[in-house]
């Protein structure tokens, strides 16, 4: 989706603003929200890009006026409230009023410190060949998808080089085709790709920048 | 002081509603059954006390100190980190890109606010800001300028836009005239923003 969380290259948003000596949290709020948010993937109701594709999906407006633990626990309300795990009504009164779902997993105080140590990686085992090799040029797909994708703006129809392969990872365009388990797993292979500055910014921009993404086979066609 | 007052005000009630909403939020989940709150605080102590950018500060003194692990580093990162202990969450798949004097890396999450978090720990709130992720990419100079940072423009700069599952470390040039600290005392002058790529040291 062409959303407003696709950032890279937009102007207007000003100085980047560093605050000395930052507390790691805010207000009280805001680390109970980081941790209920970590905690809630373990209901195996959604993954990743279902809760990135949550985000994204807020109202423009909102997003860009929410603070980033807000729109986290925006997220996470509408998550809960689209597979009927919690009513607004419930949510409005902080009350149990309907019976729970049932979840894959909570995560219990045994159980958290292996959760977070174990992560959840995306690599799979590939069967087919990659279609591209380092040092090949490569274009992204001008595409613009209705759902969710990690193939931003700025770099689709240029071409770039091929950095790297990192073997296969689940596709998250795929990802989130099915909103509850079992969700479409496609594995795909992920390509670090660089683009000159100039590629991407035109003539007259910073011909010392590059950038580099990280995209998925099925953003990229091979460049004659 | 009357524009000034109203600020404030906005601001004190907008963090009390998030307060409140969030609130709710933790009760009802606790009351279904879906967290146990002792879980909740266990995580916050982790990114509080445990995780966070020191830990990305020992792997880089170390590759500073030992060539075979700075070798192995740029190799396969999530190897060498998790051989320090440093994995799991939101630091699955690592890759270590080196500052030379040709070139300088930074990192950003442009989509959202993807982040080594077993290194790094959370991310900064500038981090996560639509100044960062919409302009590092497109005048990196101009950002690091932010920070105070200036370079030769003789040096490339490539920004690393985190837009996978793949979590990026800066290895930061070696300061002059550290041959004999220990790893230790190496790794006290790395600083966070400099893995990042937003300082230098």
């Amino acid at each position: 989706m062409n959303g407003v969380h696709d950032m890279g290259g937009q102007q207007g948003f000003g100085r980047v603003l560093c605050e000395k000596a930052e507390p790691l949290f805010h207000a009280d709020w805001e680390s109970r929200a980081m941790a209920m948010t970590v905690a809630m993937g373990a209901s195996g109701q959604w993954n990743i890009d279902l809760s990135r594709s949550a985000r994204e999906s807020l109202p423009p407006a909102v997003y860009l006026s929410s603070s980033y633990y807000e729109i986290w626990v925006r997220a996470l309300e509408k998550l809960m409230l689209e597979r009927s795990m919690v009513t607004q009504a419930e949510l409005d009164a902080g009350q149990l009023i309907t019976p729970p779902i049932k979840v894959s997993k909570v995560l219990t105080l045994d159980t958290v410190d292996a959760a977070l140590k174990a992560g959840s990686p995306t690599e799979r085992a590939i069967d087919q060949p990659a279609l591209f090799k380092v040092g090949q040029k490569v274009r992204a797909l001008n595409v613009h998808p209705q759902g969710h994708t990690r193939l931003p703006r700025y770099v689709r129809g240029h071409v770039g080089t091929v950095v790297s392969l990192h073997g296969g990872h689940i596709f998250p365009d795929q990802h989130t085709l099915r909103a509850l388990p079992p969700f479409t797993v496609a594995v795909e292979w992920l390509y670090t790709v660089v683009f000159d500055g100039p590629t991407l910014w035109g003539d007259g921009s910073d011909p010392s920048v590059e950038v580099t993404v990280d995209a998925w086979e099925p953003y990229l066609e091979a460049v004659a | 002081m009357a524009s000034h007052s109203h600020d404030h005000d906005h601001e004190h009630s907008t963090l009390s509603e998030m307060d409140v909403r969030v609130r709710a939020l933790e009760s009802l989940l606790t009351q279904k059954g879906y967290i146990d709150p002792a879980a909740i605080d266990r995580i916050i102590e982790t990114y509080e006390t445990e995780i966070g950018p020191h830990n990305g500060a020992q792997v880089v003194a170390k590759a500073w100190a030992e060539p075979e692990f700075k070798a192995w580093l740029l190799k396969d990162a999530t190897a060498a980190i998790a051989s320090l202990g440093f994995t799991g969450r939101q630091g699955e798949h690592m890759v270590a890109v080196e500052n030379t004097p040709d070139q300088h890396n930074m990192v950003v999450c442009t989509l959202c606010s993807c982040y080594p978090w077993p290194i790094l720990g959370l991310p900064p709130v500038w981090y996560k800001s639509a100044a960062y992720r919409s302009r590092t990419v497109l005048e990196p100079r101009k950002v690091l300028a932010d920070f105070g940072v200036s370079l030769p423009e003789s040096t490339r700069i490539r920004v690393w836009d985190s837009t996978a599952e793949v979590r990026y470390l800066v290895l930061p040039k070696r300061p002059p005239d550290t041959d004999h600290l220990s790893q230790t005392a190496l790794a006290a002058l790395v600083t966070r923003d400099a893995m990042i790529g937003t300082a230098l040291l």
